[in-house]
This record gives structure tokens, sequence and C-alpha cells, in this order.
């Protein structure tokens, strides 16, 4: 393809309030500008899930339900101990079971902090069980209760040792080692400095830190300050993790519940050394993921194992519990926060220290928010891992901003009030976004913001509250990512990508916007993902899906297009730059000729047609670019508004409505948007109000590792939910598209929170607020010995 | 010291109707209608009825999310009822009428499944087989219900994706349209 550059107008600005034209110089390959939404036929409508139909008729095809001829059924053996060492391990009982046909140990587990330093193992004897869970080995049988019943034959003799699972015991400098060598750093999205590591605490990581927060605390004239802990939450995916394995000589074929089809071949290509093009990685429909399924586990490299041996496909389904247990989660924080500012609200200094707890992994951070949200020149920010023996935590729906955002919206909350400024007229102040502003002044008018009461002064024992709260998230692109468009002779088309729909119906979007592109409807475009058989797609995580593959989808429609109308010119006695296409018609520059899609199509003389688009740079370019994926210049906002009850005799918080107002530069399709913007509201309502991990300080064993007990919101605890979607145009891409996935849960534990405090009076720094956390802090409990 | 053991009691307490292994009884002969086709077939008397119906008739519309009933993604209807299809050992439900969400539609799609996808109650979609069974035993017993009525049929079923206001308003959008109906 041509290097050429050429010059684009495109539209710049937010719809209502005022879009104008940005000149940005693009590759001559790329599509030509698209019109604001309000002019186009496909992009920016709420057209139906094109995989609806087969989802309400039960006829989707999701992992769970691959059978394939001669499959086996496997399960894994789990440490019964939150920390152990196996000294003697013996599987030959089980190997002899009946229906057995293959037997793994895993000798050297995945997904957890890696020890830099320790001597090498072999064998399984000597391996250390760091939780309650951790996967020892894995059985292939006819049945899953053969394979079951052979998992009790595994003979093994353990040593327990003395193990922690509570995070401020886990920081005693005698605490119980989780692990006693240093652990390798690992930072997302940036170089790695090897962090210090002092018994169960690694870090801090001051990377973030900036001028001097010490001194400018000193000048400040308004100090607020607040330690806040939110716990660990599961992702309670209802899909749980599955996979089948095929191994066989011609290479391996996985069918996996995943986020990242992509990634997981190259992943597997990477762990069992298979050139990638041996590898093949499959998924139809996908049953949740929010961060959980982004990676290969050692359930999914156990089932490949087991494959291998038993030359025969592999089905691995983790049960409910072993999800709760071992399948990743969000993990703990404790975050000290103090905040200094002038009287006229300049923010002056801000210095966090934070601690959290991933089990036995790294991650636990509080994102970028702080740093990022508001103008403040002296930050300082001091986070570290507390290593406890729990399982490990993974990216959960926007990891780190979650908890971040949930203690320091509120100290923003608390700021304002000392310094009697509505949190609102605050905001004005240091949040130099212009979007976000926007956003605020629609969120407070249609919320009815100024019908808000002084904190604490409803009257009676339903006290109601509105609070607010904001959303910061960096716009993420994929640029390791490509689609193809193909045009078939009969005029239909086809769009083809390796991305997966995990629910947020990325097949739809790409299925209006190729259609827009080349004059027909969603409903003529055959969309083909989930499979590395095609151009490789991006991840579903990281809020990146839609940036990063809906550019390539349209600017392969565009190239394909271009390739018809060469092949085809001649037919009409013309040249291809004299062809026009306008309403899925095809005309001649003199107008003599006018032939619509199918007809052109039909005029190919081969069976098809097509191009393949990588993802090209957003035009202004990049603020940072590492590996595979680059952060956009402006980030993504959001600002969301909570009214609440709450109860002052039972302690219980009901929300009553919530109010989001978000932007995701061009929204494709409205509808989807509004599905997943509910979807972060409830989850961080659930957050907020109801989920948490419990481990038995005993045993390490998790009590509530299920779906009752671990609770989550169900339908009655849901508020009236209203969603305002900007649209904002930057000129940034041949679709100008990004995200709205984890933007849209960031500021809704915090925006309750504040309702709360607006409610009652007294601050909620510590999650979930139960009934019982919201009486003890009115007062009202008694006080336990 | 020697322990055995696993985290997944559950998956433990099931009787194991092992091929090759003589563990309890054999499988037992049994009938279902199943979607208004007679079907008869040996079951294990562990088996629920959720398992039946994905494993042995292929019908894996039918989803399990917690195999415990905490869930309703496995909603199945019981001679008319919904119920929670891991929560019945199919050997209990001998002769039994049984529902699924592939018998849902006839030559069109079902009110409540076309105003599923219309309001777009469906995100990742796995629970969405078992809230569409709930949806139609309600609009059945009660043609005209409140929101109220709504998120009480609706209340054993979860939903991670957030569904819920969707599927709210498909529901009584479904109930309205067949208002119109004579
Ligand atoms: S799978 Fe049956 S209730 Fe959850
Ligand atoms: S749509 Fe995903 S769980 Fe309901």
């Amino acid at each position: 393809m041509s290097d050429k550059i050429g010059v684009r107008s495109l539209p710049a600005g937010i719809a209502g309030v005022s879009v104008g034209q940005i000149e940005r110089r693009v590759g001559a390959d790329e599509a030509p500008a698209l019109a604001p939404n309000a002019r186009l036929r496909c992009i920016g409508q709420p057209t139906a899930r094109i995989n609806g139909h087969a989802k309400v008729t039960g006829q989707a095809t999701y992992t769970v339900d691959v059978k394939l001829p001669g499959m086996l059924h496997a399960r894994i053996l789990r440490s019964p101990y939150p920390h152990a060492r196996i000294l003697a391990l013996d599987t030959g009982p089980a190997e002899c079971a009946p229906g057995v046909r293959a037997v793994h140990v895993i000798e050297h587990p995945i997904g957890r902090a890696i020890e830099i330093d320790a001597a090498p193992q072999s064998g399984p004897a000597g391996r250390e069980l760091r939780y309650v869970g951790d996967p020892i080995a894995a059985i292939a049988a006819i049945t899953p209760a053969a394979a079951q019943a052979a998992l009790e034959r595994i003979r093994i003799e353990y040593q327990p040792l003395p193990f922690v699972i509570d995070i401020e015991a886990a920081r005693k400098a005698d605490a119980p080692r989780v692990f006693d060598h240093t652990v390798r750093t690992e930072v997302f999205g940036g170089p790695a400095t090897q962090l210090p590591q002092h018994g169960n605490v690694h870090g801090p990581d001051a990377s973030a830190s900036r001028g001097d927060a010490a001194a400018g605390l000193a000048g400040a004239e308004v100090i607020v300050e607040g330690e806040f802990r939110t716990q660990v939450q599961t992702h309670c995916c209802l899909e749980p993790h599955a996979l089948v394995a095929d191994w066989r000589d011609e290479g391996l074929t996985v069918y996996i519940s995943t986020q990242f089809t992509a990634g997981i071949r190259a992943e597997l290509a990477a762990a069992l050394g298979l050139p990638l093009a041996r590898v093949r990685v499959v998924v139809d429909a996908m049953g949740g993921g929010f961060g959980s399924k982004s990676r290969i586990g050692n359930d999914v490299l156990a089932a490949v194992a087991l494959s291998r041996a038993a030359l025969a496909p592999v089905r691995l389904v983790l049960a409910r519990d072993e999800e709760q247990i071992d399948s990743g989660n969000r993990p703990a924080t404790v975050q000290h926060i103090r905040a200094g500012a002038r009287r006229d609200g300049t923010l002056t200094a801000v210095a966090i220290e934070a601690y959290g707890t991933a089990g036995v992994a790294l991650g636990a951070g509080v994102g970028n928010f702080a740093q990022s949200i508001y103008d403040c020149r002296d930050f300082s920010l001091e986070q570290s891992d507390v290593f406890i023996n729990a399982g490990p935590g993974c990216a959960m729906r926007a990891p780190g901003n979650v908890p971040g955002a949930f203690a320091y919206e509120q100290i923003i909350d608390e700021l304002a009030e000392r310094l009697a400024l509505d949190p609102l007229a605050l905001r004005e102040r240091i949040d130099s976004s212009p979007v976000r502003r926007e956003e605020r002044r629609i969120g407070a008018e249609r919320f009815g913001w100024s019908r808000r009461q002084p904190p604490g002064s409803a009257p009676g024992v339903h006290k109601r509250g509105l609070g607010m709260a904001q959303s910061h998230w960096p716009a993420l692109v994929h640029t390791n990512c490509a689609c193809e468009v193909r045009i078939l002779r009969d005029g239909s088309v086809e769009v083809r990508s390796s991305v997966q729909d995990i629910g947020t119906g990325i097949g739809t979007v790409l299925a209006q916007v190729v259609a827009e592109e080349l004059g027909l409807t969603p409903g003529e475009i055959v969309v083909r993902i989930g499979d590395t058989n095609f151009p490789a797609g991006p991840p579903s995580y990281g809020s990146r899906t839609t940036a990063s593959l809906t550019p390539p989808a349209r600017n392969a429609a565009y190239q394909a297009l271009r390739k018809l109308l060469a092949a085809i010119a001649p037919t009409l006695d013309t040249t291809p730059e004299k062809l026009t296409m306008r309403n899925g018609r095809i005309n001649t520059a003199d107008g003599r000729h006018s032939i619509d899609f199918r007809e052109a199509a039909r005029r190919l003389s081969t069976e098809q047609i097509g191009a393949v688009a990588s993802r090209s740079d957003d035009y202004g370019g990049f603020g940072r670019r590492t590996g595979d994926f680059a952060f956009a210049r402006n980030a993504l906002g959001g600002v969301q508004f909570a009214e609440v009850t709450v109860d002052t005799e039972t302690g219980r918080v009901r929300l009553e409505r919530v109010l989001a107002v978000h932007d995701c530069g061009r929204p494709i399709n409205p509808r989807q948007i509004e599905s997943q913007v509910h979807g972060g509201i409830l989850q961080g309502i659930s957050y907020a109000l109801f989920e948490e991990r419990i481990l038995d300080a005993h045993t390490g064993h998790m009590l509530n590792a299920n779906l009752e007990q671990y609770r989550i919101l169900r339908s009655r605890e849901a508020p009236a939910i209203e969603v305002h979607v900007l649209e904002n145009y930057q000129g940034n891409s041949a679709t100008d598209a990004y995200g709205i996935a984890e933007p849209a849960i960031i500021a809704t534990a915090p925006a309750i929170a504040n309702a709360v405090y607006n409610a009652i009076g007294v601050r909620m720094r510590t999650l979930p607020m139960t009934p019982a956390a919201v009486l003890s802090a009115l007062g009202r409990l008694p006080q336990r010995s | 010291m020697v322990m055995r053991g696993n985290t997944s009691p559950h998956a433990r307490s099931r009787t194991p109707c092992v091929t090759g292994e003589a563990v309890g009884p054999g499988a037992v002969p049994i009938t279902l209608e199943v979607n208004g086709i007679l079907r008869a077939l040996p079951v294990c008397p562990g088996a629920t009825l959720a398992e039946v119906l994905r494993d042995q008739l292929q019908l894996t519309g039918t989803k399990i999310a917690c195999d415990r009933g905490a869930c309703s993604a496995c909603t199945v209807r019981l001679n008319g009822t919904p119920v929670c299809s891991c929560m019945v050992l199919a050997i209990e439900v001998n002769g039994a009428k049984i529902d699924t969400i592939e018998g849902v539609a006839g030559e069109t799609l079902h009110p409540v499944q076309a105003a599923f996808l219309e309001h777009d109650a469906i995100q990742c979609g796995f629970c969405t087989p078992g809230l569409i069974m709930s949806c139609v035993a309600l609009l059945e017993s009660t043609p005209h219900p409140s929101e109220e009525e709504v998120k009480a049929a609706l209340g054993g079923h979860l939903c991670r994706c957030g569904t819920y206001p969707h599927v709210i308003a498909a529901v009584l959008h479904a109930a309205q349209t067949s208002k119109r109906r004579p």
C-alpha cells in the first residue's frame, strides 16, 4: 500500500456544544473523513446485536457447550492448605483408576509472582503450595466423575507451613513469609525497575510522584486526610473458565472462554515452543470475563498437557468454588491520603500511601486515577504489594482505578465541604478536562443536583442523600491489531478478525462500520470473529477493543471497495478515479452509468477480493506507546450522580437512582453502550454494598466460595439508571471511536459513598458498605469484645 | 502426615456414575416430555436434570453457572413452573413435562425473546436463557405485570453483566405488545 500522506479535515468537538474541523495529515490508505453521526446511516444507530437471535434461542455455542468426538474430562487437585510443602507425590494409584486416560502434575505454576533466585526445583517434591486451592495436578478421564474420583487416589505427603492471610499481619516483620525470595517486579505498561522487598512487602513504587508533596502540604491552607479500605472482589463471570484442548500432530486447537484469542495463541505458542501457525484458538459465544479471562492459566496448560498425553481432546471447566478461589480477583487496598489546598480550591499537594494485596500475585496498586485526574503540582504516591496466602489477583474491570477513585473522590468531596464549595464547583477549579466539564453540566441539570441538602440534614429514619464522583481512564489502543474485509462475487461481504465478543457486541459494531462504508445495511455483513485463523484482533480488555479494531475495519472496507472499483472500471468504459460510490450505488463521473453494489460485485473476474488493514497510529499521534499498545493523547472521562436512602435503623443503603454521563469518542452503537454502562454501574453498586471475599483466619479457606454467600447485586437492588453519552469528536482515527466498559464502573462506588455521607453526615471509608458497617459508623452497634 | 483432598466439595459430593466401575445403582430408564417430544432415556441416579438436558439430550441452551441453586441460569419449566434444573435430579421427574429455551420460539420468536433483542437485554447472554424461561412463565401467569412484579420474578436470577434494566424494560414491553393482540 502507498505511503503517501494526505490532509483530511475531520470533525472535532462535542456534539451539541460545538463541532468544528481539525486538519490531520493521514496516510493515503485511510478512509475519507467521516461525518458526525447525525449524518450517517449505520454508525450511531442502535442496531440490534447480530448474535442476539442465537443468544435468546439457546443456539449460541459457548465454550462449555463444545463437544468433540472422543472428548475427555479433566479435574484439578488443589491444595487443602494455605501454605505447605509437598514432600512426596505419587500419581500411580490414580493412573490405574477406572476411566483415567492421563495424569499431569503441575510443577511450575504460573499466574503469580515469580521469585528471582529460588533454587530450581525438579519434580513435584519440594514445591511450595501457597494458598488453599493452589493447583497440584490434573487428571483426564472419560467422565468428570471418573476424573474427580481418581483425584482422590493421588497420594500426597504435605508439610504444612505457617501462613498469613491478613494484610496487616502480613506487613509485620515477623510474619510468616509467603515467598522466601524477592520476586520480580512487574509494571503495567512500563519498564520494570526492580523494587525492594522486605518480608511480605514488595515496594514501594513511587514512580508516579512529581514535585515536592511534603513542601506543598506544608504550604497548604487547608488539609484533609483519611484512610480508606477496599475489599477483595471476585469476577463471578457466569460462564466459568472453560476450555477444550485438542492436541494433534498437525497442531494444537484450543476452544476457550477467553478475552483475547490472539494473546492466548501467542502465550501457548511461547509456552509450548510451537510456531504461532500451529496453534489455533477459537471462541464463539463467551459468557463474561471482566479481566479474569485475559491470559493462560494453570488450567489451560494442564488441559493442553493432558490432551497431548492422552491423544484426545480434553475439556476442563472450573466448578464455581474453583472460580471463586482460583480464577483471579480484584485486590484489596488500604490507602492513606492527605490533600492540601488553598482557600480558593487550588489543589496544592497530594500525598498517598497505599498498600494492597493480590494474594500471591503482584498488581494491588491504585491505578493512575489520583495522579492524572486533577491538576496538582506536588504529588506523591507510594504504593506497595503485600503478599498473603490467598489466590492470585488479576485485572478486574478498571484495575487500580476502581479502589483508587473510591478513596480519592471521597477526599475531594471532603475538601469541597471544608472549603464550603459545592463538589461540582471545586471540580471546576481543579479539573481541566473540557469533556468532564460538559458532563458535569449535563449531569447536574438532569439529575437535579440543586436539590442536594447539607450533609446529615435529612430528617427522619430514612435519610436521603445525593452524591457525585468522576471517572478517569486512559484511552488505550492495541496497535497489533488487524481486520480483513472480503467482497464476494454475489455481493456478500465478510469482515474477519480474531477478536472475541465477550458480551460487548463488537461483532455488531464491526458490521455497522463496514456497512456504512460499503453503502449496505449491517444485516448484510457476515461477521466472522473469535478465531485466530482470521487476522489477529485486539483483546477485549482495557476498554480498547472498539478503539483498536473499528479503524482498520473501516479502512479495510474502504480499500476493498477501491479494489472493486478498479476491477470493474473497464466494464463501465471508465477509469477507477472517475467512479464514485453514493448511497450504495456506484456512478460514473459523466452520470451515464449507475449500478448497485451487488451488480458491481457480479462483474468481478475472481470469486472474491479483499483487503487487510492494520491499526494505524492515532492521527495526532499517541501520548505514549508500550509494546503492542499505546495510550491515546486524551483520556476517557465520565461523571456519575447517585441518590440513596439510608435506613438509619437497619443500616441498609438503598440506591434510588444513578445518572451517568460518559464519553467514548464517537459512539458507534448507543444501545450497546448503554448496556455496558448499566453493567459498570451495577457492578459498581455491587462492589460498594455487597461483595467481599471472606477467608477463614484459622484455615485460609474461602468461606463464601459460591454465589449465595458471596453476595452480588440482584434485580431488586438495581436502581433507576439514566445514561447520557456524549459524541466527542477528536479527529483521531478512521472511526474516532474509543471504549466505555471501564470508565463506567470507576465513579460508581465513590458517588454512592459521597451520597451516603450526604445522607447521614458520616463518611464510609471502608468497603463494602454493609448494614453492619453503616450502623457501626453511626455508632449504633454495641462494641464487640 | 499424609493428607488427601481438593477444594471442590460440591463436585465431590456427586454420586459417581463411572463407566467400568460399579458405584451405586446403574442408570435407570425414565421418560420425559421435552419441548413437546417424548424422550425415553437412561439416567444415572445422581444426574441432575440440567446435566441430562445438556449432556444426554444435547440441549445446551440451558446453562449451568453455580450448580447449586444460587443463580437460576439453569432455569427450565417443570410442568409449567420455572425451576433450577441443577437442583432437580432427573430420576425424580420421571414422566414430567419439561420446557427449555430451545422450545420457546415457534415459527417466529416469542414476544419475550423479540423484546430481549429489541431492548438489548443481552450482553454475554449466559444468564439469558434462564431469564427468558422465567419471564415467559411470568407473562403466562401475570399477563400485565407491574415493574415490581417483574423484578420479583427475576429476583432469583443473577446477571453479572448487568442486563436487569433492559430485561425489565423488555418484559414490560412484551406485556404491552401482547395486550394489543385480541
Ligand atoms: S446453575 Fe442452577 S441455579 Fe445456578
Ligand atoms: S448477560 Fe452476562 S450474565 Fe447476564
